[in-house]
């Protein structure tokens, strides 16, 4: 009796470690990535606005090779969320407020986003060249 | 409408599917329905207190809130997915004898518990949180349209919630005897999938920018904006593009959680002896 109980105890014991153990490696890795932020290279930056589930502009011209910074501006009181299948980005907006989506250093061609909650009027594209 | 069902088709399913595999794999294990409800009210609660910060959470650490924050959760979610598989992993054989006997619910212990309902609180709150701003948006507009809009949600929740079940009872139908194993394998997987997932967060937060580039490119042959595609990004972790990092990251979990559960795994002969 008493040996199945150590046993079990040593058992619980264990898996706790092994919880611990994964955290410890989840941790440790996303510390290590989060000390490579990307501090020197220079952001393009450029701005897009919703109104009326309408973008402004909807057509950006963007340079090649150099990370992207959009921040756009909600201006409707609805939330919206910024999509695009291949830049591979989707953030929410919420109502009245902006917010920032980073896009990695881009190669020539045509790349379309769109407003996911309104994909009927919210549509926009961005030309890297 | 049929955008706002599909829209919450979609997340509703996110969630759904993990839940599903999660109590497919906590089969027998007595509490764990309790715990699931838990998990599912509270994940509901947290996206309503998500989506009303969503605007601080976006602009905190200068617009990389967000990112930060989901990655977050998905890792603490992997931690618990790894706690449970390797919990099961210990009493698979005992749990999988006193099914077969007792043909109803073991009381074996309830150890993984909190880490099953916190894993679904998860998953329900990282969907959630976007169907409640996407709700708030349909009733905010309050355009003629709502009515419908809000009957297309609530039919893609419908939905969403029936496809989850199939997928529950098609795992719960697999014989006892290799029920835990695979529904094991597929937590493993699940896990090492939303690990992947929070590599790609802190990647597009301009966090990570090691081995970010697509390492291959199979959109050609299984799209991840198809339906096969994301059912199998949701259940396995399956990427189109994914960078050597996320390849990195799906690859260590994954090894990390099938290492642990095999260290843990109780000898076959240690129960025999120890009857004696």
């Amino acid at each position: 009796m008493s040996t199945s109980f150590s046993s079990r105890t040593g058992a619980r014991f264990r898996a706790f470690i092994s919880a611990i153990a994964v955290s410890v490696i989840a941790v440790s890795g996303a510390s290590i990535c989060a000390s490579k932020v990307q501090a020197a290279e220079e952001e393009h930056a450029v701005e897009i606005s919703i109104k009326d589930h309408k973008f402004e502009p909807d057509s950006l011209k963007l340079p090649v090779g150099k990370p992207i910074k959009i921040t756009v501006k909600n201006l409707d009181a609805t939330p919206e969320e910024f999509e695009s299948y291949e830049l591979g980005f989707e953030k929410i907006i919420a109502g009245n407020s902006s917010a920032v989506i980073r896009v990695k250093p881009l190669k020539p061609g045509t790349y379309m986003f769109f407003g996911e909650f309104h994909q009927d009027t919210a549509l926009g594209h961005i030309v890297a060249e | 409408m049929l955008a706002a069902l599909v829209l919450v088709f979609r997340e509703v399913l996110e969630a759904g599917l993990i839940i599903g595999v999660v109590l497919a794999a906590s089969r027998g294990v007595i509490g764990r329905g309790g715990a699931v409800s838990l998990g599912v009210l509270a994940g509901i609660a947290g996206s309503a207190v998500v989506a009303f910060f969503a605007a601080g959470i976006s602009n905190a650490f200068d617009g990389r809130g967000h990112e930060i924050f989901i990655a977050a959760i998905l890792l603490f979610a992997v931690v618990m997915l790894a706690w449970h598989v390797v919990w099961m992993a210990q009493h698979a054989r005992e749990m999988t004898q006193q099914l077969k006997q007792l043909g109803n619910d073991v009381t074996a212990g309830r150890r993984s518990l909190f880490a099953l309902g916190a894993a679904v609180a998860i998953a329900v709150m990282r969907e959630g949180s976007e169907v409640v701003l996407f709700m708030t948006g349909i009733v905010m507009g309050g355009t003629e349209t709502a009515l419908q809009l809000l009957l297309g949600s609530a039919i893609g929740l419908a939905l969403g919630a029936a496809v989850s079940m199939v997928l529950y009872f098609g795992l719960a139908a697999i014989p006892l005897k290799r029920m835990f194993s695979v529904t094991g394998v597929l937590v493993t997987l699940l896990a090492a999938g939303l690990a992947a997932s929070a590599v790609a967060q802190l990647s597009s937060a301009g966090l990570l920018n090691v081995l970010d580039t697509p390492v291959w490119d199979t959109s050609w042959l299984l799209s991840e904006k198809s339906w096969v595609g994301q059912i199998l990004h949701i259940l396995i972790g399956y990427m189109a593009k994914p960078t050597g990092m996320q390849l990195i990251a799906y690859g260590i979990t994954a090894g990390t959680i099938f290492l642990l559960g095999f260290i843990v795994r109780t000898p076959a002969t240690r129960p025999a002896v120890s009857s004696q």
